[in-house]
C-alpha cells in the first residue's frame, strides 16, 4: 500500500477546495442553527444560488464576475426574504420542511428542460466563467510536496478560498460577541422570553436567516468557481446534510467548529476512502466482499453512522465541553 | 501518470452515483491527447436497446456527420477539435411507442473542453404519448393522483403518528418504504417467490424490522437517555444517510422491477386506464388505511396513542402505557410505510433512493394536514398526490413537484396550522 | 419583613386610593394603568376569557386570583400580546395597545414572566440580564461588528445588571449558566431581568411556584420593593398567603369571568369566591388557607 499517496491525498483534502466549501456552508448554518436555533435544512438552495448566479449570468447574460458575484449575494438575500416571511413565525420544525422543499424547488428547476437555455438542465453549466479569476493566479505551476499537493488553479482556489474564511470567520466572532449575537443566542434558548423583553424576535431570525444565507452562496461561489462548471444534483439535500455533520463535528455554536468539522471531515472520508480502496486492490480485503466501486458506499455510510453517534455521544462536538451542555432548542 | 489514470478509472466507476463525480478528488489531471470520443447508448425505459435510431452531429469547423445506433443502441463518434458539439437524435426513427420523454432534449449540446476524454450523450426515452383530450387526460390524471395520494397517506401516517407520540421528526422515514419495496423485490425476483407471497412476507418483516426492532434498539434507548427532539432529528438524519448506503451496498444503484408482471397493460375502464397490479395493491392500501382509521378510532391501542401524542405526561398519569403505545405505532408505521414502498415498486420499480425521493412528499403532505394530527395527514396526502397530478395539466411533467412544494408554502403562508391542524396555546 | 418608612407611605397611598371603591367587578378606579374592555377569548368551542371592563390601579400590588383553567395565564397572554383576541380592546397608560406586538407591548413599559421560568439557560446570568438592557445600539446588525460604538453602553448595562444582581443576592452566580440555578434563583433573575427593562408594570406569572420557602420570603420583599420604586405589579397566584400578604387589591376569576374584586380581606370572604374554588376543587377552601 502507498502509504504516502495516502497521506498526500488526505492531507490535501483536508487543506482543499471541498473542505473551504463546507466550512463555509457550516459557517452559515452556524449562524442559523448554532446560534440563533433555526433548522435550516434548505443550505444547498443557497449554495446553489450562490453558483448559479455565477454560472449563468456570466455565460448566458456575458456579465462581468464581479457584477455576477454582487448578484449572487443579492439572489441569496432574496431567498432568505423568501422563505423568512412565511415561516420565521411558525414552530421550528416548519421551518426544516419549507426550507429543504425550497432547496428541492431550485434543484428541480435548475435540472429541468424547461429552462434548459439559461441554467443548462441535468447536465448544468459549463464554461470558462471563472477566467477573469484565474487570469489573476500567481501559483500556474501548482505545488507539490509529499504532503500537499494542489495543481495551479486549485492551488489558487485554496489560497484565496481560506483567505475568504478567515475573513468571514472574523467577522462572524465580532458579530456574535456583540449584544446583537446575545439576542440571537437568546432566541435560540426562548423566543418568548426574548420577546417578552422587547426584543423583535422575528427581525433579527430574518437578519440570521439573511447573513447565514449569504455565507452560502459564497460556499456557492467556490463550488462553481473551483470546478468551472455547476451541476444540480450537486445542491441536494445530501448537501445540506453533510454540511449539517461538518457542524456538529465541529461543535454547533463555536465560531471554529466549521472549519475545524470540515477539516475532520474531508481528512477522515479521503484517509478511510483511499485505505479501503488501496486496501482493495492490493488484496487485503476480498472482492467479494467490497468491490472497488463500493469503497464510495462505505465512507457515506461512515458519515450516516458518525453523525448519529456525535449526535448521540458528544452532541457537544469533539471540542466541544459536556458542561456546554446538549445542544437542543427545546431543551 | 499510473496514479492519475487509476484515479480516473476509479471516478468513472462511479460515476453515475450522485455525489462522487463532483466530490471526487480534483487532483486527477485529464490526459492530453489528439481526439475525444462522443458516445453514447440508446435505451428505452425499461433498458432495452433500440437499435438504428439515428443521430447527427455538427461541431466546429464546419464538422457533421450522420450515424445509427448498433444492436446494442450504441454509437460513437471520434473528434479532433474542441468546441460545442451539437447532437442531435433524429425522432421519427425511434420505433414505435417510444418517444423522448423531453421533446427539447431532441438536441443536445456537448461542450468538447479537452482533446482525450470520452463524453456519454444520452437521450431519455420512454413509452411515447399520444395527444387525448383534456377530459380523459383530467381523469387519468386524477386517478393516478389519488393512487399516490394513497401511497403517500399510507406513509404519512406512521410519520405522523410516531411525531405525535414522540416528538420525532423521521427524515429515516422514507427509508421504511425502500425496505418494503427491496424485501419484496428480494423475496420475489431472488428467493423466487410468488409476488402474491412475496408482499405479505415482505409487510411482516417490514413491521419486524422496521418498525420493532428500530424502535426497541434505536429510538427506545435514546428516548430513555433523555435526547432532545432536534438531536434525535439529527440522529434520524444520520440513520437515513447510513441505511441508504447499506441499500445500496446490497442492492446496487439500479431500479430494480419485479419479476412478475413488469410490463402489464392497462385495463380501460372508463376514461382512465389502470394496470390490474395497481388496481389491486391500492384497493389493498386503501383497506389498510381504513382499517388503521378505525383502530386509531376504535381500538383501546388506538385511542391511547391519541391521548399520548396529546399530552403524554397526562396519559401516562392516567395508567396508559405509553412505551406499549409508542411500540404499537412503530409497527403500525413501518407496516404501513412498507406496503406503500411495495405500491411504488409494483408501479416504478425499487431503487435505494425511493424513500428518499418520497420522504419530502410526506412532510409535504403532513405539513399540509398540520402536524401531529392524523387526519390531517389523510387529507394533505390526498391533496398532494392529486395536485401533482393535476398540475402537469398546465406545468411540465418534470415540474411537477415543485408545484406542489409551492402550493405547501402557499398553504403555510396562510394556513400555518395546515389544513386540520389547531392554533397553539402560548405560555 | 417591614421595611422603612417610605414602603409604608407608598403602600398608604395604593390602600388610600383604593379605600373608598365598591368592591364589584369591573368597578373604575381613580387612576388606571390598564383598562380592558369586552375581552373575549376563544378556543374551539371553549372561551376562556369574557372579560367585559376591567381596571387596574397605577401603583398598586394587584393579585389576579382563580381556580385552575379559570383563564388567568390566557388573560396574561392576551395583555401582553402574546396570544390574539377573538374581541375586545384594552389599553396601558390611555394608548389602545390591543393588537400590539408583545416587543412592543414591553418596549411601551409592561414587562411579564412567565409561570414556567424562561431562564435562557446556555447563557450566563449575566447576559441574561444585559440581553434586556434597553435601546442597545450593538443590538442593531449595522453597529454590531464595531464595537467601539457601542461599548461604553455595554459597560453601563452591565454596571446597572451588576448592581440588580447584588439586590436580588445572584451576584456570586454572575458568570455562571443560568441552567445551572435553582429553580427559585430562576425566578428571581427572571424578575430581575424583567426589571432592567425599567418597566412602569410588572406581570408577574405565578412567582411562587416551586420556590422554596426561604427563598419566598426574599421574593415577596422584592415585589413589595417594586411598588415601592414606583412600579405597579399585578400578578398570578395560587398562595393564598402571599395574596393576603403582599396584594392592595385582589381579582378573581372564574370560568374566564371575573367574579369579584376588591381588598384581600374582604374578597376572601365573599360567597361568589369560595364558590367558584370550591366549584373547582372541594378539598381546599379559601377558609382553611386562612388558618
Amino acid at each position: 500500500m502507498d502509504f504516502i499517496f495516502i497521506a498526500q491525498q488526505s492531507f490535501s483534502a483536508a487543506l482543499g477546495v471541498n473542505t473551504i466549501i463546507f466550512a463555509l456552508a457550516a459557517i452559515g448554518l452556524n449562524m442559523h442553527f448554532g446560534y440563533t436555533g433555526l433548522l435550516n435544512f434548505g443550505q444547498a438552495g443557497f449554495l446553489a444560488v450562490g453558483a448559479y448566479s455565477v454560472a449563468t449570468l456570466v455565460v448566458s447574460f456575458n456579465f462581468p464576475l464581479w457584477a455576477a458575484l454582487l448578484a449572487g449575494i443579492l439572489n441569496s438575500v432574496i431567498l432568505a426574504l423568501l422563505l423568512g416571511l412565511p415561516t420565521l413565525r411558525l414552530r421550528a420544525d416548519y421551518l426544516a420542511i419549507v426550507t429543504i422543499a425550497a432547496a428541492e424547488i431550485i434543484r428541480q428547476i435548475a435540472r429541468s428542460a424547461t429552462f434548459n437555455k439559461y441554467l443548462g438542465g441535468s447536465d448544468g453549466i459549463t464554461g470558462k466563467f471563472g477566467k477573469d479569476f484565474f487570469a489573476l493566479n500567481p501559483f500556474k505551476s501548482g505545488l507539490n510536496t509529499p504532503f500537499l499537493r494542489y495543481n495551479g488553479n486549485d492551488l489558487w482556489v485554496v489560497v484565496t478560498g481560506w483567505a475568504l474564511v478567515i475573513v468571514v470567520l472574523f467577522v462572524m466572532w465580532l458579530l456574535v460577541r456583540s449584544p446583537w449575537g446575545r439576542v440571537l443566542k437568546s432566541i435560540r434558548e426562548d423566543e418568548e422570553a426574548v420577546r417578552s423583553l422587547g426584543k423583535n424576535v422575528y427581525l433579527y431570525k430574518m437578519q440570521s436567516l439573511i447573513i447565514g444565507g449569504i455565507v452560502g452562496s459564497f460556499a456557492g461561489f467556490v463550488y462553481a468557481l473551483s470546478r468551472q462548471s455547476v451541476q444540480p444534483d450537486n445542491y441536494g439535500t445530501a448537501l445540506t446534510f453533510f454540511a449539517y455533520t461538518v457542524l456538529i463535528l465541529g461543535g454547533a455554536a463555536r465560531v471554529f467548529a466549521p472549519i475545524a468539522g470540515s477539516i475532520i471531515f474531508w481528512f477522515l472520508l479521503v484517509f478511510i476512502e483511499q485505505m479501503l480502496r488501496q486496501a482493495v486492490s492490493a488484496g487485503y480485503i476480498p472482492e467479494w466482499l467490497i468491490g472497488v466501486n463500493q469503497v464510495g458506499q462505505i465512507r457515506f455510510m461512515l458519515v450516516g453512522l458518525g453523525l448519529m453517534m456525535l449526535m448521540i455521544f458528544r452532541p457537544q462536538g469533539i471540542f466541544g465541553d459536556r458542561k456546554e451542555l446538549a445542544l437542543d432548542a427545546r431543551a | 501518470m499510473g496514479k492519475a489514470q487509476l484515479m480516473r478509472k476509479i471516478a468513472l466507476g462511479l460515476a453515475g452515483f450522485f455525489l462522487i463525480s463532483s466530490f471526487s478528488i480534483s487532483g486527477s489531471a485529464l490526459a492530453a491527447g489528439t481526439s475525444s470520443i462522443l458516445a453514447g447508448e440508446i435505451k428505452d425505459s425499461t433498458s432495452t436497446p433500440l437499435p438504428g435510431v439515428r443521430i447527427k452531429l455538427t461541431g466546429p469547423n464546419g464538422f457533421a456527420t450522420q450515424l445509427t445506433s448498433d444492436q446494442m443502441g450504441k454509437w460513437q463518434v471520434k473528434v479532433t477539435s474542441t468546441g460545442i458539439y451539437d447532437v442531435t437524435l433524429d425522432q421519427t426513427s425511434l420505433p414505435s411507442g417510444q418517444a423522448l420523454t423531453d421533446v427539447t432534449k431532441a438536441t443536445r449540446k456537448i461542450n468538447v473542453l479537452m482533446l482525450g476524454t470520452t463524453l456519454t450523450v444520452l437521450f431519455p426515452i420512454g413509452p411515447g404519448t399520444e395527444k387525448t383530450p383534456i377530459l380523459d387526460q383530467s381523469a387519468q390524471l386524477l386517478a393516478d393522483g389519488l393512487i399516490l395520494g394513497i401511497i403517500i397517506a399510507l406513509a404519512a401516517l406512521g410519520l405522523n403518528l410516531v411525531f405525535g407520540t414522540t416528538g420525532l421528526t423521521n427524515f429515516a422515514h422514507g427509508e421504511l418504504l425502500t425496505l418494503g419495496g427491496l424485501l419484496t423485490y428480494f423475496f420475489s425476483a431472488v428467493a423466487g417467490l410468488p409476488v402474491f407471497a412475496a408482499i405479505p412476507v415482505a409487510v411482516a418483516l417490514s413491521a419486524l424490522i422496521g418498525g420493532y426492532l428500530q424502535d426497541r434498539l434505536l429510538w427506545k434507548p435514546l428516548r430513555k437517555r433523555g435526547t432532545g427532539l432536534i438531536a434525535m432529528l439529527v440522529v434520524s438524519i444520520g440513520f437515513a444517510i447510513f441505511v441508504r448506503y447499506v441499500f445500496l451496498f446490497i442492492f446496487s444503484g439500479d431500479t430494480r422491477q419485479l419479476p412478475q408482471f413488469a410490463g402489464q397493460a392497462g385495463l380501460e375502464i372508463g376514461l382512465v386506464s389502470i394496470t390490474p397490479k395497481s388496481i389491486m395493491s391500492t384497493s389493498v392500501g386503501l383497506l389498510l388505511l381504513i382499517g388503521a382509521t378505525l383502530w386509531l378510532l376504535r381500538s383501546k391501542m388506538g385511542k391511547a396513542s391519541r391521548a399520548v401524542a396529546d399530552n403524554p405526561a397526562l396519559a401516562a398519569a392516567s395508567g396508559i402505557e405509553v412505551e406499549a403505545v409508542i411500540r404499537s405505532v412503530w409497527i403500525l408505521g413501518a407496516f404501513l410505510a412498507g406496503f406503500a414502498g411495495i405500491m411504488v415498486t409494483l408501479n416504478q420499480g425499487v431503487s435505494f433512493l425511493m424513500g428518499q425521493d418520497m420522504l419530502l412528499l410526506i412532510f409535504a403532505a403532513v405539513t399540509l394536514g398540520g402536524l401531529g394530527t392524523a387526519y390531517g395527514a389523510l387529507v394533505g396526502s390526498l391533496v398532494i398526490g392529486v395536485l401533482i397530478q393535476l398540475s402537469t395539466l398546465i406545468i411540465p411533467t418534470e415540474l411537477k413537484y415543485v408545484g406542489a412544494l409551492l402550493i405547501l408554502i402557499i398553504i403555510l403562508l396562510v394556513r400555518p396550522q395546515g389544513i386540520l391542524g389547531r392554533k397553539e396555546r402560548v405560555g | 419583613m417591614p421595611a422603612p418608612s417610605q414602603n409604608t407611605s407608598r403602600r398608604d397611598i395604593a390602600l388610600a386610593a383604593l379605600a373608598g371603591i365598591t368592591p364589584t367587578p369591573g368597578v373604575s378606579k381613580p387612576d388606571p394603568i390598564i383598562v380592558a374592555d369586552h375581552v373575549v377569548r376563544k378556543f374551539g368551542g371553549l372561551t376562556a376569557v369574557n372579560v367585559s371592563h376591567l381596571e387596574i390601579q397605577r401603583g398598586a400590588i394587584t393579585a389576579l386570583i382563580g381556580p385552575n383553567g379559570a383563564g388567568k395565564t390566557t388573560f396574561f397572554n392576551l395583555l401582553t400580546g402574546f396570544d390574539q383576541v377573538n374581541e375586545g380592546s384594552w389599553s396601558f397608560n390611555g394608548v389602545k395597545i390591543s393588537g400590539t406586538p408583545p416587543h412592543k407591548v414591553a418596549r411601551m413599559g409592561m414587562v411579564r414572566t412567565f409561570q414556567l421560568t424562561k431562564a435562557l439557560y446556555r447563557l450566563t446570568v449575566i447576559d441574561n440580564m444585559r440581553l434586556a438592557a434597553t435601546k442597545q445600539k450593538g443590538e442593531s446588525i449595522l453597529r454590531a461588528a464595531l464595537p467601539f460604538l457601542w461599548n461604553a453602553q455595554e459597560k453601563a448595562a452591565t454596571a446597572r445588571s451588576e448592581e440588580l444582581l447584588t439586590r436580588f443576592k445572584l451576584i456570586d452566580k454572575r458568570d455562571d449558566f443560568a441552567a445551572a440555578l435553582s429553580g427559585g434563583q430562576r425566578k428571581l433573575l427572571e424578575m430581575a431581568r424583567a426589571l432592567m427593562v425599567e418597566p412602569e408594570l410588572v406581570m408577574l406569572d405565578e412567582p411562587m411556584a416551586g420556590v422554596n420557602p426561604a427563598l419566598k420570603q426574599s421574593l415577596l420583599g422584592h415585589i413589595k420593593d417594586l411598588r415601592e420604586d414606583g412600579m405597579t405589579v399585578l400578578f398570578v397566584e395560587h398562595d393564598m398567603d402571599m395574596v393576603r400578604d403582599i396584594s392592595d387589591w385582589v381579582i378573581v376569576m372564574a370560568q374566564g369571568v371575573i367574579v369579584a374584586e376588591g381588598p384581600p380581606n374582604i374578597v376572601m370572604r365573599d360567597k361568589a369566591v369560595i364558590d367558584a374554588y370550591l366549584g373547582a376543587h372541594h378539598d381546599s377552601t379559601l377558609e382553611q388557607d386562612r388558618g
